[in-house]
């Protein structure tokens, strides 16, 4: 059996008395697409900090090509997040620079490259997500949501990671714009034959781009499965949260509006 | 149906309150303090070691030193003219008018300039960093610099902390003189004293260890005051409450520190 691009080990995280994480077990194979389904508050977004190494993880692993990466040195940190691009949510274009700058940063700064080939390449980057060259001098704030996403997305893939991640890459934009995201990050993801790691809940949007799914609820994954099988996963916490309905298993969400 | 207990405070209970009260915000002390000391090691730590962002440290330089000068002169100017006056009008009880210029000079170097100029950037660019970083923080663009194999603390906090430390010694040092000659308009012009004998008596009095005085607790303040404001606003809380908190507490802070430092470098320099 090969060793998963990514793993992670009973991986444990509590910030103060509230225990988010509580044993995260979950491996990721290389070139595949695992999108973590979950309710708000379940741990999905500690559990991409964790791997990403923005969140320090209290007790477990998480192994990258069968490497720990828990309290690693600060350059080989630096080393190991060469092989990742990450989708923030909210876009996180850096407002003071111009879109091409965003793109390029990481090739400028974390790979040393000159700056007219780093210009070069957000160009092209730039196109390969839709957006034409008379963007690359405009600035984030005059982008609207979708094209700051898209921004967004080229920056990710524009040092051809290894891995990419997404954090709610549909979170904000209207059905259609939505669609043409997940379409984008499908193609991106297979022309760099990357492994990507997603959470969102959004079901249409995890359909789209996962070829496998896991579901988290109260910071353990409860369970995983081929995306073809999630709606007969035989999971009753899956089948409430896949449908949305207000009653089930998974009571928490419900009581805290009440 | 039985009475409800009303549960009264004995004595021993309020004092125990009150010792929980004082306790916790002891260890809440001690821990900031300890953050910003591990803040401020970090942040050293990264300035002598490569890479430097140059292009980022004269952005700064421009920002903190040069948009900073307006506020620095006219505050320097209108001190000076202020302490001319007064001087004036303390002095006359005691026919002690002579001494203005050499108190003009003395007060405006050793402790006028620095302290005010301190107290005008951390208002201005202390409240700024923090804002500016904060926002970064609660937009996720700080993680998103760390996930593009850049280190914040040095992409952001370094740049505007060696401008910090830089720039403020050369704002004092223009504030020394525009205080000073504030001083002397106010002297010549209202007060009616000679030009020549106002300007050999500011030079005759002024020693090399009243300007570089002023000059190391500048330094000093212009540390505090960047750091404080990334420090702030690089832990700021998250939503707009949480950047307005950080401002807040970036200006507060460096005001507070600045006060502090004024008083142990006097002491160094002067006892």
């Amino acid at each position: 059996m090969s060793t998963p691009k990514l793993e992670m080990r009973n991986v444990k995280k509590s910030f103060g008395s509230k225990h988010v994480l509580q044993g995260i077990d979950l491996s990721v194979e290389k070139g595949r697409s695992l999108v973590i389904i979950g309710g708000s508050g379940t741990g999905k977004s500690v559990t991409l900090k964790s791997v990403l190494g923005l969140v320090k993880p209290d007790s477990g692993s998480i192994l990258i090509d069968g490497k720990e990466t828990i309290g690693i040195k600060a350059h080989e940190r630096d080393e190991l997040m060469k092989k990742f691009g990450m989708l923030f949510q909210g876009g996180a274009l850096f407002d003071s620079l111009p879109i091409w700058h965003n793109v390029a940063f990481g090739l400028i700064h974390g790979k040393n490259l000159p700056k007219a080939e780093a210009r070069e390449i957000a160009i092209e980057k730039l196109k390969a997500v839709g957006l034409g060259s008379a963007v690359a001098d405009l600035f984030p704030a005059e982008l609207s949501g979708g094209m700051q996403k898209r921004v967004s997305l080229a920056r990710a893939i524009a040092a051809s990671p290894e891995i990419i991640f997404f954090d709610e890459p549909t979170t904000g934009l209207d059905p259609i714009m939505a669609d043409v995201i997940n379409d984008l990050i499908v193609e991106c993801v297979k022309n760099l034959g990357a492994t990507a790691l997603s959470i969102t809940h959004d079901m249409a949007s995890a359909r789209k781009i996962a070829d496998d799914v896991a579901m988290i609820y109260q910071g353990r994954i409860i369970w995983k499965g081929a995306v073809k099988d999630l709606d007969h996963s035989g999971n009753p916490y899956v089948d409430q949260f896949i449908h949305g309905r207000a009653h089930g298993p998974i009571t928490d969400i419900t009581t805290k509006a009440a | 149906m039985s009475e409800p207990v009303v549960k009264t405070k004995t004595p021993v209970s309020f004092v125990l309150d009150a010792c929980a009260a004082i306790g916790h915000s002891i260890l809440n002390i001690l821990g900031s303090v300890g953050a910003i000391t591990h803040f401020a090691g970090q942040t050293i730590g990264h300035i002598v070691r490569p890479p430097i962002f140059g292009r980022h440290i004269l952005r700064q330089f421009i920002d903190i030193g040069y948009y900073s000068l307006p506020v620095v002169g006219m505050t320097a100017l209108f001190t000076g003219m202020v302490l001319a006056l007064q001087s004036f009008t303390g002095f006359s009880r005691f026919n002690a008018e002579g001494a203005i210029a050499s108190v003009v000079a003395l007060s405006v170097t050793r402790e006028l300039s620095p302290v005010l100029a301190g107290l005008m950037v951390a208002g201005r660019v202390g409240a700024s960093i923090a804002a500016e970083i904060g926002t970064m923080r609660v937009t996720e663009q700080i993680d998103a610099l760390t996930t593009l194999s850049v280190n914040p603390v040095k992409y952001l906090v370094v740049p505007r902390v060696i401008a910090g430390t830089l720039m403020l010694p050369a704002l004092v040092l223009i504030g020394d003189i525009i205080g000073i000659y504030g001083g002397y308009l106010v002297s010549t012009h209202i007060l009616g004293f000679s030009a020549g004998n106002y300007i050999t008596q500011t030079w005759d009095v002024l020693q090399t260890v009243d300007v570089v005085s002023g000059l190391v607790k500048a330094a000093a303040f212009g540390f505090v005051v960047s750091l404080m404001g990334c420090y702030h606003g690089y832990n700021s809380d998250r939503g707009a409450q949480g950047v307005g908190a950080a401002t807040t507490n970036a200006v507060v802070s460096s005001s507070i520190f600045i006060l502090i430092l004024n008083y142990l470098l006097t002491q160094v320099f002067f006892s």
